[in-house]
């Protein structure tokens, strides 16, 4: 099958700076693509070139097999779901909805019955008769939510959606987001770069980092398995072991000899990931030496520990249970399983 | 102590530069109620037989309507193509576009003298008599800029996210510009509209150069004032002076009163 959305070696220079660097992507219908990286890295630019806001210097965007790259947001089947909503201020909340489908010309009565349901999917039946000041944050966002969703777009585009949000509504929106993707069978573009969001509602994580895709994968992988330095960085906490290949899946490092798959040649430098809920403190397949405990805070379904090897010159960031014994001082004696070692060039 | 000394005199200060900006007003005002011939002291009343009499002259009448018809189409036409300017600058790039909102704003800081001379050149070598079509053009070049620069304060990121919102769900620029751009800065546009016409309104200067026959309000009362002091004109413009009070009132309430929200 064709991907839904495919977006081909896409550039854009602007005044000399390259916001995106040859990105290519493929995704399939229904898939919700979540855009992630620091600011800066061009995943807004790139929602935006797929949307028709940006024309980009050089590529191809296609959406459902059609070249859309010469199209404008008007003629593109995509709808955005703006930062701040941009809803406009002077209409109700059933003349935001349906502005899309008076602007398609879809006759009244039909319009009346379809801005309803849209507001019955956002679970906002019966505030059709309301100004948009009458309505909160939260509320907002569902206005214009179910205004880009009753046009049935190919695509909805969602640019840092819950950003404005607070934490509790931000969880409960995600949930909704998700639910109401299953439910359309549409397929969601959503940039952000919280990635805690994005390993929540993805079923694509695509990690952005100056203009280029470092990797993009399912969520599990990217954070289990990350392809670069960058990407096991920004998914989260790890101890990172510099070394360099010494031989078949032999890595030399300041704590010794370790057996990890090193696909790279002999002589590279490298860097080993493990997450910290993967290290243990009994036997197992790697042994990483002995280190004493630094700093432990409790975060309440287990302990976030910071260790140092004795002679100082390798950290370690792990998980203890919420019973252990965290005193400073401790001396741990750490290792890993082999898979959860994953060996990244440096 | 000190500080009561230092309110005091603040206080002072403060009656005095209104005594001093309000009293030729007051004073204007006072003797159209007067009883008499005369527009001086003693005070003599108050009767509104100036006002009557003010409404029931011919020329006076005729200079209202002028004023109102040059007031309103000049206006309508400032606030109109202010407006598209102010657009076409905030949502386009191309070259030298700081420049050209600089040449549009640049007839706000040229003196009316000018313009109604200018005005006054460019006629006679058209070949073209002077007329109140002529006053609105000159009324157009002095308020546009103004018109223009109201407007651009409001088309500001907030207001061209909207717009984009409104070309995402297929909206053509036509469509944007009239259901959704007008309307949402609608109240700065009406503000524009009720400035341009207070300045149309008591302008003297281009009108006085640019007319013959069809006069505007100001010249009526210049002629008339020629032939002496007269109740008859403090009473016109008392007039004035209220119409321009009541369009500022309904700016300060559509243009300021909204930020304060």
């Amino acid at each position: 099958m064709n991907p839904h959305l495919e977006v081909e070696a896409v550039s854009k220079i602007y005044n000399a700076v390259t916001a995106l660097d040859q990105v290519s992507l493929a995704v399939e219908q229904g898939g919700y693509v979540v855009l992630l990286g620091p600011s800066g890295s061009g995943k807004t630019t790139l929602l935006s070139v797929i949307g028709g806001f940006t024309v980009p210097t050089s590529g191809r965007v296609s959406i459902a097999g059609k070249d859309v790259t010469e199209l404008s947001p008007a003629e593109r089947p995509t709808t955005t779901l703006f930062q701040d909503y941009a809803l406009f201020p002077h209409m109700s909340v059933a003349g935001n909805v349906g502005f899309g489908l008076k602007v398609r010309r879809v006759p009244a009565v039909e319009r009346e019955r379809r801005i309803a349901a849209a507001l019955d999917l956002v679970g906002l039946a019966g505030y059709g008769g309301r100004a948009i000041h009458e309505m909160s944050g939260g509320q907002r966002q569902r206005v214009a939510l179910a205004r880009a969703l009753v046009v049935e777009p190919e695509i909805l585009l969602l640019d840092e959606p819950l950003g404005a949000l607070d934490l509790n509504l931000r969880r409960q929106m995600q949930d909704e987001l998700l639910a109401l993707q299953r439910r359309t069978g549409r397929t969601f573009v959503h940039v952000t770069h919280d990635q805690e969001e994005a390993m929540a509602l993805a079923s694509l994580v695509v990690v952005m980092n100056k203009g280029r895709i470092e990797d993009a994968g399912a969520p599990k992988r990217i954070y289990e398995r990350p392809a670069t330095l960058f990407t096991a960085t920004f998914m989260g906490e790890s101890t990172q072991i510099r070394g360099r290949v010494s031989g078949t899946n032999m890595v030399e490092t300041a704590i010794g000899l370790l057996h990890g798959a090193a696909e790279q040649l002999i002589g590279t430098e490298v860097v080993l990931i493990v997450r910290p809920e993967n290290i243990r403190t009994e036997p197992s397949d790697i042994d990483l030496g002995g280190a004493r405990i630094r700093e432990a805070t409790f975060q309440g379904a287990h302990y976030r520990v910071l260790a140092k090897t004795e002679r100082g010159d390798q950290d370690f960031v792990l998980r203890l249970p919420p019973n252990s014994v965290v005193e400073q001082g401790r001396l741990l004696r750490l290792s890993c399983r082999a898979e959860n070692l994953v060996v990244l060039a440096r | 102590m000190r500080r009561q000394i230092g309110n005091l005199l603040s206080g002072f200060y403060l009656t005095a530069c209104y005594i001093y900006i309000l009293l030729p007003v007051a004073v204007l005002i006072l003797f159209s109620f007067q009883d008499g011939r005369l527009a001086v002291p003693p005070f003599k009343g108050p009767v509104l037989d100036w006002y009557v009499t003010a409404f029931n002259n011919p020329r006076m009448m005729d200079g209202l309507i002028n004023s109102l018809k040059v007031g309103i189409g000049s206006s309508a036409l400032s606030v109109i193509l202010g407006f598209l300017a102010a657009y076409g600058i905030s949502r386009y790039e191309f070259p030298a576009r700081r420049l050209l909102q600089g040449v549009i704003i640049l007839p706000l800081a040229v003196s009316y003298l000018l313009v109604g001379m200018g005005l006054l050149v460019t006629l006679s070598s058209l070949g073209l008599g002077p007329s109140l079509w002529v006053v609105v053009i000159g009324h157009v070049v002095i308020n546009m800029p103004l018109a223009f620069a109201i407007c651009l304060t409001q088309l500001g990121e907030h207001q061209r996210k909207i717009e984009w919102a409104a070309r995402d769900l297929g909206a053509s620029t036509f469509r944007v510009l009239t259901q959704v751009t007008m309307p949402m800065i609608a109240p700065a546009m009406i503000a524009a509209f009720c400035l341009c016409f207070t300045l149309s309104w008591d302008e003297f200067i281009i009108a006085f150069l640019v007319t013959r026959f069809d006069v505007t309000l100001p010249i009526v009362i210049w002629t008339m004032l020629r032939g002496g002091l007269n109740p008859q004109t403090n009473a016109v413009g008392s007039f004035i002076f209220l119409c321009s009070i009541l369009m500022l009132i309904a700016v300060e309430l559509l243009l300021f009163r909204k930020r304060h929200a």
